[in-house]
């Protein structure tokens, strides 16, 4: 079989102009839509939903926040406790930190609840009456924000 | 003069591979940076131990308290205002029309100096506070929030 001679090979260039416009939306968009902020959510937590719930108009100046699961279990700095005792002993260490490194009360400082919809309120009583002993005043209850009404009627 | 000849132009080739290169790097950046945060948001209530509140002011303000009783299986059972049971299909309806109802008696709403407390069954799944608080905190009515009672606390849990 005989071969052709193949001519001069001329240089493929495919079209790169969609590409790039895609993905120069595609930058755009997430460039956009990214978030810096240490926003302290966990996957273990499903908030409560409340149409009221909504973000703090100004940023707490001293934030802690303790998770509370579905099993009852607390999630502090990242750690997940078993023991009411053990998140007592985190919070105290917090406190003496808070103290002796900065100028506020604990007074001042607020204590952000996020509590699974699911969990005991008794556990998230016992949270807060934990925190009231060592001298937090401030709590947030977190829930997620909703636009569906969570009180089904209408107020009159 | 002579006008040069321009058949012979020189075809330009512009370098786009170092383009892409970088469009990708800050592409796959900003994919793997990117976190979905679902909205949040706060219901503030101050309680300072019952020592410190006791020692510091007298509650002189009037106190509602809403009781919140669970089923065996943790659900809500009945929701009671003061001595009332609401025991229609809608209690925290119910209850955010009294709460309304006597805030209007009152002074208006937002300007009352209510104070409601919780006093929740031990076992009792949070999201019925939490949609307690709700109806007792405001309402939306045409996109606009109105609030009602701002200050809002818990009960002290009974020895178990």
């Amino acid at each position: 079989m005989r071969i052709r001679p193949r001519g001069p090979r001329g240089i493929v260039e495919g079209d790169l102009t969609p590409m790039i416009d895609m993905t120069f939306q595609l930058i755009a968009f997430f460039m956009l839509v990214i978030n810096f902020s240490d926003v302290e959510q966990d996957q273990r937590v499903t908030l409560p939903a409340s149409e009221l719930a909504r973000p703090p108009e100004s940023p707490y100046e001293q934030p802690l926040t303790i998770h509370l699961t579905k099993q009852d279990r607390y999630i502090y700095a990242g750690r997940e406790l078993t023991q009411l005792a053990q998140l007592r002993s985190e919070l105290l260490r917090e406190t003496q930190i808070i103290l002796r490194h900065t100028s506020k009360k604990l007074s001042d400082v607020t204590v952000i609840i996020r509590a699974d919809e699911s969990a005991k309120t008794g556990i998230v009583q016992e949270v807060i009456q934990t925190c009231q002993q060592l001298e937090f005043e401030r709590f947030a209850l977190r829930g997620q924000q909703s636009e569906l009404r969570t009180i089904r009627a209408r107020a009159p | 003069m002579k006008i040069r000849n321009s058949d012979r132009r020189e075809h330009i080739v512009l370098q786009m591979t170092p383009m892409i290169d970088i469009v990708f790097q800050l592409l796959v950046f900003f994919v793997f940076t990117f976190k979905i945060v679902l909205p949040e948001g706060d219901f503030n209530i101050r309680m300072p131990s019952a020592s410190a509140s006791e020692s510091s002011e007298p509650s002189e303000t009037p106190l509602l308290k809403v009781r919140l009783r669970a089923t065996p299986d943790r659900e809500l059972a009945s929701v009671q205002l003061g001595d009332e049971v609401l025991d229609s299909g809608n209690p925290f309806f119910d209850l955010q029309s009294r709460i309304l109802t006597l805030v209007d008696d009152a002074a208006g709403p937002g300007s009352t100096e209510l104070e409601v407390e919780i006093e929740a069954d031990y076992d009792l799944k949070y999201r019925y506070v939490i949609n307690a608080i709700t109806a007792v905190t405001g309402y939306i009515d045409n996109g606009q929030q109105h609030k009602l009672v701002e200050r809002v606390r818990f009960a002290p849990m009974a020895e178990r």
